[in-house]
């Protein structure tokens, strides 16, 4: 009611924004992962080390003044090894996000404007993905796919897409019957317009919520795949194939910076995407101001 | 109540033949031929005995003639053999590891179970206290690490730096069989595998008992004086309980990941360390029939929660 009174009101996007911003936990997500992705961006700059230099007069030895987080088995640095892990995870990631982006839209789109017979095939293909559990399915692929850094970007992105196709299948239904989208059709709007001028615009806020779980979600894929050695093959780095090191007894034992740190800077990155991408969707939702 | 059941039977089956056809054309779009699967490595072969068994195999059909050739074996049992252990079925590959993964599954479910609903009622019960405060975290902390994660921790805390839990394994080797020592190498891969579906059960047990909690019968049910823990345990629980029964079957999924780290980690010898070792060795027969009955299970876990549901819950429209 004040709102109606006054002049002029916040657009919705600013509204989102200041949800977004009032939002602790979403803040201190970012707060969190600002310094880690500048770091694992910009490290070859300020680090002496370069992730596969071979230092052998420190091999296996704890965090020093040197070597803040260590060395490993052959002489390597482990800072210098997790923040170009964190390069390859984050990278890894993005792809398989952004190729299961387009992957899901579309076939949420076909199914939502491709008819009856369209959308229940798809949609029964898309249960079938969801029949699986994720991991087996994964496993499946990457038995297919081999290693490297290509194909678990492949098999990720095959793996991600069904459920964002669901949520974008049902956005476009209900924007379907919506006046100006029969409208623009009215006018003779092809599928093209109506997909890209209509659709994605409003569907943007399923497509960030779910962008930026999904690269958590992504994230943890690529670690547990480099971790069973099926991912990211050694010498390159990765957060998985440096956990993949404590499957050794010795390391796991007597050497613990080599995994617990790679483990937390895991764990760190992937609560703080969880809690941005829970702040974007309750900032999304108009409803969360009612609460 | 009848026709549901049949009707989701139904779908089930439907569901298995698809993910049959899946598993095929993943089988056969997999390196190598698919020859290897069924012939012994140990007997010497010429190339005509080879194209004999090629033709009396079907491998010299069409595909959806082969498909139906596959599927009829399957169904009688004949998954072909193991690439990597010469001559070893896959059928007894995979029955043999059932009954350790059952174990390790069930435990970690009750376990997950009794813990995710007790942390959630003591969250929606004291809402916004210190308790509930850290047990979201806790649970966000729980559904946010990784499964092989916490079991490296695990491994380390408990068997490494406490040295109360053994490092691996089901039995110790050369010692007699006892229940004793079978739990004792049982208790911690189980409860490391519950902390994931715990933490997602306590989130959810918790937003419904919220909700049920403002529900005017419960306050007819205060107002008639009952005792606090009564209206909770005897009035609340029971509707509270019904979304997080779906959940449960839903998560069976996610348990299955996270037993296929636990095992690969604790050397538990089950579906997942089968499963993992047959990637490592690209042992496709293996991995393709330890695919199909893990995958018929989930079609069939879920399938049960969706008839548990209808006749738990009154209100369903059973149709």
């Amino acid at each position: 009611m004040v709102a109606i009174a006054l002049p002029r009101s916040n657009g919705p996007l600013a509204r989102s924004l200041s949800r977004f911003l009032s939002n602790g936990a979403a803040v201190a997500g970012l707060m969190i992962l600002l310094p880690v992705l500048i770091a694992v961006l910009t490290y070859d700059l300020w680090w002496p080390y370069a992730p596969n230099d071979i230092d052998l007069r420190a091999l296996n030895k704890g965090p020093s003044a040197t070597h803040w987080f260590g060395t490993d088995g052959v002489g390597r640095d482990v800072l210098a090894r997790l923040l170009q892990g964190g390069r390859i995870s984050l990278l890894v990631a993005g792809v398989s996000v952004a190729i299961s982006l387009v992957i899901g839209f579309l076939v949420g789109a076909l199914a939502a404007f491709g008819g009856r017979i369209t959308d229940g095939s798809t949609m029964r293909l898309v249960d079938l993905c969801m029949t699986l559990p994720p991991v087996i399915l994964l496993l499946v692929l990457a038995s297919i796919a081999g290693t490297g850094i290509v194909p678990t970007i492949f098999v990720i992105s095959l793996l991600s897409w069904p459920v964002l196709s669901r949520m974008v299948r049902a956005r476009l239904l209900e924007l379907r019957e919506r006046d100006f989208v029969v409208a623009a059709r009215g006018m003779g709007a092809n599928l093209w317009h109506l997909l890209f001028r209509h659709g994605l615009p409003n569907c943007i806020d399923i497509l960030v919520v779910y962008a930026t779980l999904q690269i958590a979600n992504a994230i943890l894929l690529e670690a547990g795949l480099s971790f069973l050695g099926l991912g990211i093959p050694p010498p390159e780095a990765s957060w998985g194939n440096m956990l993949n090191a404590a499957r050794s007894t010795v390391v796991l034992e007597q050497y613990v910076w080599q995994w617990m740190f790679p483990g937390a800077a895991l764990v760190l990155a992937v609560l703080a995407i969880n809690f941005i991408g829970d702040g974007l969707r309750d900032a999304f939702d108009p409803r969360s101001d009612l609460n | 109540m009848l026709t549901f059941i049949l009707r989701r039977l139904a779908l089930g089956l439907l569901m298995l033949i698809a993910l049959s056809v899946l598993v095929f054309v993943l089988l056969r779009l997999a390196p190598g031929d698919p020859i290897d699967a069924y012939i012994d490595p140990n007997v010497s072969m010429s190339r005509a005995e080879m194209a004999a068994i090629r033709a009396r195999l079907g491998l010299d059909q069409p595909m959806p003639v082969q498909y139906f050739a596959w599927l009829g074996a399957a169904a009688t049992g004949d998954l072909g053999y193991s690439i990597q252990r010469s001559g070893v079925r896959v059928l007894e590959l995979v029955f043999e590891r059932i009954g350790p993964t059952l174990l390790l599954m069930a435990t970690g479910l009750v376990l997950s179970i009794v813990l995710g609903i007790a942390t959630g009622i003591i969250g929606a019960v004291r809402r916004n206290s210190t308790t509930d405060v850290g047990l979201s975290v806790a649970a966000f902390v729980g559904i946010s690490s990784p499964a092989f994660l916490t079991a490296l921790l695990g491994l380390y805390f408990f068997s490494v730096q406490f040295r109360i839990a053994p490092s691996g394994g089901m039995l110790t080797p050369g010692a007699p069989f006892s229940v004793g020592d079978l739990l004792a190498h049982l208790i911690l891969p189980a409860a490391l595998l519950s902390i994931g579906q715990a933490a997602l059960i306590m989130r959810y047990m918790r937003a419904s008992m919220l909700e049920v909690l403002n529900q005017d019968y419960v306050r007819t049910a205060r107002a008639k004086g009952v005792r606090e823990f009564f209206v909770i345990v005897k009035h609340a629980l029971r509707n509270a309980l019904l979304p997080v029964i779906t959940l449960i079957g839903s998560t069976i999924g996610m348990a299955i990941g996270g037993a296929i780290f636990i095992e690969s980690v604790f050397n538990w010898p089950g579906m997942g360390l089968l499963m993992v070792n047959a990637v490592e060795t690209r042992d496709y027969p293996v991995i393709m029939g330890a695919t199909l009955v893990i995958g018929a299970c989930v079609i069939l876990v879920n399938l049960l929660t969706d008839i548990t549901y209808a006749a738990v819950d009154p209100r369903i429209q059973v149709a």
